[in-house]
């Protein structure tokens, strides 16, 4: 196992390698380090040589990925691209373009981003996992044929709409909970009970129905015509047999999401005023702030490989069959 | 189960108070506390570099530059803040011998500036001292930052005056390399040897090497080495600002945070090793001398000011407009302010949940956004605009202001079709063709189908309440409107169609060739709405048989096609820095043209007449005859037609019924100090407007335990089979 993981090791720093250098490309196709010094010092009285010592403060007044003047190796490192990603494999993010410390900000906004995703998480695979059993067990019948409509209806419908209608419904027209906003402690409960709710509510429909495909396919399998055979009751078969072999394929989507927790929300985080890392993913987008994006990705990719190792390890521990080889 | 941990759950809320969906914490409940909303995090806040109005709203509060405007009075009125006078600026020659105000030819001018004595810095660490007197943060190691993550943690903090010094030190932060101050570049053509000063300092900052790798050097000292040489402190409370020429419109300069003092002190404690990790620095947390001081700065979430416990107290004004008195807004008149003791700032990103707090009582005053427009105002026939009822019902208030901003479609003086080049015939054509398009762009329509009716068809570059702005018949363009029947209306389409005849182009083809005319508008495209204006904009220039295609790009390459000279018409807009009529006419001054010399002239437009005038309106007070130069500037533009003068926008501002002294200032946004509450009325609303409705939520839950029965039914009906 120890072999394992460790070559997967290796195979991760030369992912990270391509993703951040397909991310350096792309920024660069889009944005040069004139536009970036443009939109941190303004539009209005900015210089040629303000804009060049911006660059030269901040290291992007070199070639992007060859520096032909140089000689040796200094022809790669003497470069935008290898400063800026050496360091970053050092999980030294260093600062964002307008000055501010991404470890700093990462460590600030992470939590509002964990207190969100993983309530949503947790409580909506439960709900998901229930109603999926529910309408397994109940299969063929009107409630399977009503619940797979309803989940159809559900997933459907657009995520803005479960966040809009919710605040709309529970906020406005209740008065139950604040419509956004955050808080530290206790006082985060308030504003999360309905982001919370939208997440879980809006996830149930595709979750259920995929949970339900996985659960009707186990139920076709030998062994549980045996475990009836058996005289087991239906609630056992299914609680003891069903989901427990069922796992793996639920395994394989949750385990790997787990790690991407971390990196937030995009939309509810925006429209429940929730201080996480989707929030400023998308910021750093629109302010073109390389240094900010470079490091958000390369925490995602870092935290999806980790996620895909996770899930291989998850296997071994619900299926003794699967071994690393 | 379900059911009593919901019913738990909802009575636990309802232990929590009269409401529930309130997002502040229950300690402030009653406090003389502002709420507001920010959108976007300030870039910065060191008073050196920000400039954007977002970061303002912000570092007003806590700055004071030695000037501002009077909260009250229009057009603008520039009084003291910190300066005991306003300062006048005495004129002298190359020689040094002083020359009269009336001197046609001045070498320089020399502005001296006395602040009042007494006034005193807001309480920060920078400032701790020892009985002994002895800095206590001033030589901090890394360590000793382990337990402090933000400025409240250092248990110390002290005070010290205001001195004439702490401004010159902030002058000199201007021409820091590291610092970058966006109007550097500007201020060095006047302040006498701040370019030099610049140059020196970059030189030591290269040459200085950092004592640890990776730590920058540190700021201030070089800044205390060395001195700007027009720039002096001439004794405790005074300081001497010597700039190039006659540059009247500096004094508006001295009423920007720009200007603004900065201790030392500030910079040498921000500077120490560990600080710039932990978010330690001026562009974080400001220290100033004004009637606020920023607490709390989570720029991700929430940002509060709170009283400053040092500031002097200011005087609410006496006197404003002639409406001001009947408005209330002289009520609070010889109070010493501020009134309020903290304003607390939450991020908002999204325009539903923010309008919905309003509504709620949440936030005090608010914007109106497109989307809410119509259930907020109606707008009469007249174009006046009123309350909807259901604003009106809850005591709301609207306040409408014209923005000090313009907003253009520009033609490229340098194109061939639509520019200024060539011989004295070509440019006639292409200044008819200018004029059609003028004409046959319905700006009426456009502020009415796209703004809401917010704004104010312009006639000109100077918007209203700008020296210089001209009201009745003087105040419209003659080449796009006639007064016929004793009102002013847009020429007809068939002049426009004339004219565009006239420039050669019958029909919309060109006379020669016969080929259509097809003329390009470079855009960013995007927005909601946008492709609905872009429309709109096709159809105005079919109007007159000209085909308007669009060559869209995003806002990089947009602005590189413009400081390049790539295109042919595109849309733009100014904001005033000061309200003065040189901000807006130096928009088409011809040395300040884009392409040639980087300048603000993105229309590259080049008019010797009007660029004589210029010269000669810029340095002039305002009076009878700069107001007559300007007349004739503005004629000569509206001939030239460079720009299509679209419109000025109008602000359209809601306050709550608890909230007074409210009055729009566009060009300073220090007002806050003079904002009243009455908390207790804003608690009895918010009580009425938010009662919790409980019994749909029971409903939902029952209809969903009601659903389970038939499912729970048929197990069980099931399980008896099997048995």
């Amino acid at each position: 196992m120890s072999a394992y993981i460790v070559r997967r090791a290796i195979y991760a720093v030369f992912i990270l390698i391509g993703v951040n250098l397909i991310t350096f490309a792309l920024f660069f196709k889009v944005n040069t380090p004139d536009d970036m010094a443009r939109l941190q010092l303004g539009v209005k009285y900015v210089t040629p040589e303000a804009i060049a010592k911006w660059k030269a403060e901040r290291g992007y007044d070199k070639p992007l990925l060859y520096d032909g003047t140089a000689t040796g190796r200094h022809k790669f490192t003497d470069t935008i691209y290898f400063e800026k990603s050496v360091e970053m494999f050092r999980f030294n993010f260093g600062r964002a373009d307008d000055g501010r410390d991404i470890a700093y900000e990462i460590s600030t906004r992470m939590w509002p981003s964990l207190a969100l995703a993983v309530p949503v998480f947790l409580v909506g695979m439960l709900l998901q996992i229930t109603f999926a059993l529910m309408m397994a067990f109940f299969r063929a019948t009107y409630i399977d044929f009503w619940g797979v409509v309803l989940c159809v209806v559900m997933m459907s419908i657009s995520g803005l709409f479960y966040i809009i209608g919710g605040q709309y419904l529970i906020s406005k027209l209740w008065n139950l909970v604040p419509i956004s906003g955050y808080a530290g402690g206790f006082d985060a409960l308030k504003f999360l009970a309905l982001p919370v709710a939208v997440g879980v509510i809006g996830g149930i429909g595709s979750g259920a129905r995929w949970y339900r495909t996985i659960f009707l396919e186990e139920v076709g399998k030998d062994y549980v015509r045996t475990a009836r055979a058996k005289g087991l009751s239906e609630v056992v078969v299914f609680f003891r047999h069903i989901l427990r072999n069922a796992l793996i394929p639920i395994l394989t989507g949750a385990v790997v999401a787990i790690p991407l927790l971390f990196m937030g929300s995009l939309i509810a985080e925006s429209f429940f005023g929730i201080p996480g890392l989707g929030s400023y993913t998308i910021e750093a987008i629109q302010s073109q702030d390389f240094a900010v994006v470079r490091s958000m990705v390369f925490i995602g990719s870092a935290l999806y490989i980790l996620g895909l190792l996770l899930t291989d390890i998850s296997y071994t521990l619900v299926d003794p069959r699967v071994r690393f080889e | 189960m379900r059911l009593h941990t919901v019913l738990a759950c909802l009575l636990l809320l309802a232990g929590c108070g009269k409401v529930w969906n309130d997002p502040y914490p229950a300690s402030q409940s009653g406090k003389n506390i502002l709420y507001a909303s920010f959108s976007e995090r300030p870039k910065h806040l060191d008073p050196a570099q920000a400039y954007a109005s977002d970061e303002h709203d912000f570092i007003a509060q806590v700055y004071e530059p030695p000037l501002q405007y009077h909260y009250l009075k229009r057009p603008y009125t520039l009084i003291p803040a910190t300066a005991a006078d306003i300062p006048s600026p005495r004129y002298f020659d190359s020689s040094g011998k002083e020359l009269p105000a009336s001197a046609a030819e001045v070498d320089y001018s020399v502005y001296e500036i006395r602040i009042k004595p007494g006034i005193l810095y807001q309480p920060h660490p920078a400032f701790a001292k020892d009985a002994a007197g002895r800095s206590l943060y001033l030589n901090l190691k890394p360590d000793d930052l382990r337990d402090k993550f933000g400025i409240a943690d250092f248990p110390a903090s002290g005070s010290r005056e205001l001195v004439a010094a702490d401004y010159v030190y902030q002058i000199k932060r201007l021409a820091h390399p590291r610092i970058h101050s966006p109007i550097l570049g500007h201020m060095s053509g006047y302040i006498v040897g701040l370019k030099e000063y610049a140059a020196l300092i970059e030189q030591e900052d290269k040459a200085l090497q950092p004592a640890q790798p990776g730590v920058k050097p540190q700021i201030w000292p070089s800044l205390a080495k060395h001195e700007i040489a027009g720039v002096q402190v001439v004794d405790r409370y005074t300081y001497r600002i010597k700039v190039r020429g006659r540059y009247p419109q500096f004094v508006y300069w001295l009423a920007m945070p720009f200007f603004a003092p900065v201790p030392p002190e500030a910079d040498r404690f921000y500077a120490q090793p560990g600080m710039a990790e932990k978010n330690f620095s001026l562009d974080w947390y400001p220290v100033g001398t004004g009637p606020y001081m920023l607490t709390e700065n989570n720029p991700n979430a929430r940002m509060v000011l709170a009283r400053n416990p040092n500031f002097r107290g200011e005087i609410y004004p006496s006197s404003g407009e002639t409406e001001d008195a009947a408005e209330g807004l002289l009520a609070d008149a010889g109070k010493t302010a501020p009134f309020i003791d903290a304003v607390v700032f939450t991020r908002e990103k999204e325009s539903i949940p923010y309008w919905n707090k309003f509504m709620q009582g949440y936030y005090d005053q608010s914007g109106i956004s497109n989307d809410n427009f119509d259930s907020a105002v109606r707008v009469g026939i007249e174009g006046d605009a009123a309350l909807s009822p259901e604003m009106a019902r809850r005591g709301i208030r609207l306040k409408t202001s014209v923005a000090t901003s313009v907003y253009y479609l520009s033609f490229n003086w340098l194109d061939p079709v639509v520019g200024g080049q060539g011989d004295a015939a070509r440019q006639a054509r292409a200044r008819k063709l200018r004029q059609a398009i003028s004409i046959a762009i319905d700006n009426e329509e456009f502020i009415s189908i796209f703004a809401n009716g917010r704004g104010v068809p312009g006639q000109g570059p100077v918007p209203p309440g700008i020296f210089g702005y001209r009201e009745g018949d003087d105040g419209y363009n003659p080449a796009v409107y006639e007064k016929t029947g004793g009102a002013w209306h847009r020429k007809s389409i068939a002049q426009a169609k004339k004219l565009l005849a006239e420039a050669g182009y019958p029909n919309g083809r060109d006379a020669g060739s016969g080929a259509p005319l097809v003329l390009y508008l470079d855009t960013t495209g995007g927005g909601p709405g946008g492709k609905a204006r872009l429309d709109w904009y096709r159809k105005q220039f079919q109007k007159i048989d000209v085909q308007l295609e669009f060559r869209t790009s995003d806002w990089n390459r947009f602005q590189e096609k413009i400081r390049k000279g790539n295109t042919q018409m595109f849309f733009l807009g100014w904001n005033a820095d000061y309200p003065d009529p040189e901000n807006f006419m130096f928009l088409l001054h011809g040395p300040q043209g884009a392409v040639k010399l980087g300048g603000e002239n993105k229309a590259n437009y080049s008019n010797d007449e009007f660029d004589r005038l210029f010269e000669q309106m810029k340095n002039m007070e305002n009076g009878p005859e700069r107001q007559a130069i300007i007349d004739r500037m503005v004629a000569v533009l509206r001939r030239d037609a460079p720009w299509v003068w679209a419109y000025h926008p109008k602000d359209y501002s809601l306050y709550h019924a608890w909230l007074y002294n409210v009055k729009p200032n566009l060009m300073a946004r220090n007002g806050l100090k003079f904002y009243r509450l009455d908390p207790a009325l804003r608690e009895v609303k918010r009580a009425e407007w938010n009662r919790p409705v409980v019994w749909p939520a029971l409903l939902l839950l029952l209809l969903l335990i009601a659903g389970t029965l038939p499912a729970l039914r048929s197990w069980r009906a099931r399980e008896l089979a099997k048995a």
